[in-house]
């Protein structure tokens, strides 16, 4: 079947403005858009610009704005759009490098500004610390995130405001705030309840629906939320904490998310 | 020129393990990494199913089912690991370096688990193991099936930490060694298309395999041996090419990895006939045999006409039994993949699979405490190498599953400490000043990129590297003969001149990727001759080197390692050393390897 890949060309020191250029390729069975970009940049036009690596959904590299939503080019199937055109764009938000390559160093800020490592301050025993399965799952859908971007990229907030610390940055104090292993709570939502943190979130649910490894960042963000107030206002003992936040069961977070009939990842 | 102490290449699992913990023993040392790509992207981050280490959390039971082990009862010690891994490794490898793996491994893992990787976890809260092809008892750490990137982000967050430097997007062009002594490299910022030297005075690859070579495999488009060729093309030989593992399990057609883990939960594999036909090779381990004598046994099956699918080419990896609740928790990230890529639900369907290539044990020589060395075991003054770059050698002929993130992190960390103790002993004897970086070197690596760049023939640079990679799964695969390998040394050849005569269409400096590509391209075509070359050599059949014409092993003539020296035309010359032992010789002997 042959499908007019739409490719967003820019050169920001040579372009007055960004363009679309038009290729078509024969695309059959499981080609991805990366195995089209690939033909295209192999047999076609050598200069068209785009970061790909392990084309395993795993690396990060390939997020990009794939027909409209923000999505990873190697895990999305051509097929699957029904569609005889397929426009493909940099993540929208991020600072342009060429055409399809964004700067990157904007979103690691953010994620370092988050302390991304665990910190425990006592003394670490001889064997592993322990942590129940329960505790592991608080955390284990948000250590799903590859920092590909599409999140923080999808939302309006981002886009509107650079100093928003974005819903990547955000997973990742959630994932460490909640990890039962580390006792920096305090100085951690100090950041992520900041003024560029967790209370710049309105809720739009871009960053859930647009994560390719379905990542429940909005969700992470209302449980910062929380975990902030109650904080601030001294309410610390587990069991109350517990009580009041139903995002700690990760069951119940999908439930109410799914509940609230926003449509998830197919 | 730009001036570091401690210059790291690689951000992947050994070059960051390495650079923190120069941080940590080294504290003022000025040390920076350099990485083609940004950290989280490295292919660490691709392993899947565990990280090996006799913790003894878990043990087999009576009838073999993996079962907690009482805490004062650990099912497992470090002894038998390395047993595990000198027999896996067909009895190749370097014991030193296997016996340092195996004892490290241990506290290496509780000290990941304190810097806060999310490891899956026993019921009462220890680090959940599993079994896995060729241990003898279930020591796979996991984070669910997505360890490596478990441990890649935590590394990363490790470095964020230590505040080390990083210049992602920087391309290593070449190490530059005179007088046997390192002075760092020359490398080109992506970005900008500007080339510069980076002077140093300990230079540490972890650069990662070689696996783009082949048509099928399971390696991200950026494992293609950049640091191995850019050793050999400074004179440092290049050892065990030819010894290149091949997973069992990539998905069909596509080489993407499904992790062994799969069947260490108790997977099985099915031919056409719907027969585990493991019981026919391996009647003791079944389909948890070590990788190179599973990838044997689904190709025998195929040449014996009993593949599946409609022209009878893959065998099927089911795990319908598993059941929807243990796959969704212990093997999301497969399960995934098989569905959005085969558009097959492993819940209800068996997932046609084929043997992919996965892993680089050859590369860059080392002794067991990570310094570059040539000819039998002459160091490279300010040389370093870990990780899959280099060849220790830890896996010999044959690795286990999880010892690669294992080798990793355990040889990321002894490396970082040697590199300590370098830069220690060096300004303690007062020798500690930096060595001279030739100018010629960036002159060199101008001119290179420049000449590439004014090609002007009529070769397309995709169709080479498809011919390549295309070939060498034919001809350089599971199964080789002096026939094929011979026919595959010609094609090289050819394609190398075709090379000659290629031409890009971006001329551009700032961001050109497709340079970066051809660079890549030049590095597959120069480490496939040692490739090729070593496996037309070694006249035997050990570990995942298999010949047709040669089917039994041989050491009273091959129980040696294989350096590749390259030569003035830039075609291997080979020579070979003697396998490495403890101070107290072999803690193991060579023995039939039968599972």
């Amino acid at each position: 079947m042959e499908v007019r890949f739409r490719v967003h060309r820019y050169d920001p020191e040579e372009d007055a403005t960004p363009r679309y250029q038009v290729y078509t390729v024969d695309v059959d069975g499981d080609m991805t858009v990366l195995d089209c970009l690939n033909q295209i940049k192999w047999y076609q036009d050598g200069t068209v610009t785009f970061r790909r690596s392990c084309r395993s959904a795993i690396c990060g590299s390939c997020g990009m704005l794939i027909n409209g939503r923000n999505r990873l080019a190697c895990n999305t199937r051509v097929a699957d759009f029904e569609a005889s055109e397929v426009s493909v764009g940099p993540l929208p938000g991020f600072p342009i490098l060429r055409d399809l390559v964004v700067d990157w160093d904007p979103f690691f800020a953010k994620d370092a500004a988050m302390k991304p490592y665990l910190i425990n301050d006592t003394p670490p025993p001889d064997k592993e610390r322990r942590q129940s399965p329960e505790e592991y799952s608080k955390i284990d859908n948000a250590t799903l995130c590859i920092m590909c971007g599409c999140c923080s990229s999808s939302c309006p907030v981002v886009w509107n405001n650079g100093q928003y610390y974005g819903p990547a940055a955000l997973t990742k104090a959630f994932r460490f705030i909640f990890d039962s292993r580390d006792t920096a709570t305090r100085e951690r939502i100090d950041i992520a309840g900041s003024e560029e943190g967790a209370w710049r979130c309105h809720t739009i649910f871009n960053c859930t629906t647009d994560c390719p490894k379905g990542v429940l960042n909005t969700q992470n963000i209302q449980a910062l939320k929380r975990k902030v107030m109650l904080e601030k206002l001294g309410f610390t003992g587990t069991k109350l904490v517990f009580n009041v936040d139903p995002i700690y069961k990760e069951g119940e977070a999908q439930h109410e998310h799914e509940a609230g009939g926003i449509a998830t990842r197919a | 020129m730009i001036t570091h102490d401690v210059i790291v290449v690689g951000s992947g699992l050994a070059g960051m393990r390495a650079a923190v913990e120069i941080r940590r023993k080294a504290p003022h040392a000025d040390i920076a990494l350099i990485t083609k790509v940004y950290p989280t992207r490295s292919h660490s981050g691709a392993a899947q199913g565990g990280i090996a280490a006799a913790l003894g959390n878990i043990r087999y039971d009576a009838n073999g089912v993996p079962v907690l082990a009482p805490e004062d009862q650990p099912g497992d010690d470090w002894l038998t690991h390395m047993y595990d891994t000198v027999k896996g490794a067909d009895f190749i490898g370097d014991q030193d370096a296997q016996e340092i793996l195996a004892r490290e491994a241990v506290p290496t893992i509780y000290e990941l688990e304190h810097m806060g990787v999310p490891f899956s976890r026993t019921p009462d809260g220890r680090i959940a193991q599993r079994p896995f092809g060729g241990h003898t008892n279930p020591r796979a750490c996991y984070a669910a099936d997505r360890t490596g990137h478990a441990l890649l982000h935590t590394l990363y967050g490790e470095l964020v930490r230590y505040n080390v430097k990083v210049y992602p997007e920087w391309y290593m062009l070449s190490v530059v060694i005179e007088d046997n002594i390192c002075r760092g490299v020359t490398a080109l910022d992506i970005r900008t298309g500007e080339v510069h030297s980076v002077n140093a005075k300990a230079t540490m690859f972890g650069t990662g395999g070689y696996g783009r070579a082949f048509k099928i495999t399971s390696n991200a488009f950026s494992s293609t041996g950049d640091g191995i060729t850019a050793a050999y093309r400074a004179g440092v030989p290049l050892e065990d090419m030819e010894f290149v593992q091949f997973h069992p399990t990539g998905l069909f057609s596509h080489g993407i990895l499904l992790s062994e883990g799969a069947r260490g939960e108790g997977g099985y594999l099915l031919n056409g006939l719907n027969e585990r036909f493991m019981s026919r090779y391996a009647p003791g381990r079944m389909e948890l045999a070590p990788r190179d004598v599973v990838s044997r046994s689904i190709y025998s099956e195929l040449e014996a006409g009993r593949g599946a699918g409609p022209n009878a080419e893959y065998v099927l990896l089911d795990l319908r039994h598993l059941g929807k609740q243990k796959l969704d928790e212990r093997l999301p990230q497969i399960t995934e993949l098989a569905r959005d890529y085969l558009g097959i639900d492993p819940v209800t369907e068996p997932v046609p699979i084929q043997p992919t290539a996965h892993y680089s044990m050859g590369g860059i020589p080392t002794d067991a405490d990570g310094r570059v060395v040539r000819g039998e075991n002459e160091v490279v003054q300010g040389f370093f190498a870990a990780g899959e770059c280099a060849c220790a050698s830890v896996h010999g002929a044959n690795r286990l599953g999880t010892n690669s993130l294992l080798e990793a992190t355990v040889y990321g960390r002894r490396t970082g400490q040697t590199i300590a103790n370098f830069l220690h002993t060096e300004s303690q004897s007062g020798v500690g000043a930096m060595p001279a970086m030739p100018p010629a070197a960036l002159k060199q690596a101008e001119d290179e990129i420049r000449e590439l760049m004014s090609r002007n023939g009529r070769e397309i640079a995709a169709d080479i590297r498809k011919d390549l990679q295309a070939t060498m799964f034919q001809n350089a695969g599971v199964f080789r003969s002096a026939e094929k390998l011979e026919a595959e040394l010609g094609i090289i050849e050819e394609l190398r001149e075709r090379f000659a005569l290629i031409s890009l269409d971006d001329k551009g400096r700032r961001y050109n990727t497709e340079l970066i590509e051809t660079l890549e391209l030049a590095h597959l075509l120069e480490f496939s001759a040692c490739i090729v070359a070593g496996a037309l050599a070694r006249e035997e059949s050990r570990g995942a080197h298999a010949r047709r014409d040669f089917p039994k092993r041989d050491d009273t003539q091959w129980m040696k390692h294989t350096l590749a020296y390259r030569d003035a035309d830039g075609r291997p010359r080979l020579d070979y050393k003697a396998v490495r032992y403890g101070p107290d010789g072999p803690r193991f002997q060579p023995e039939e390897r039968k599972y």
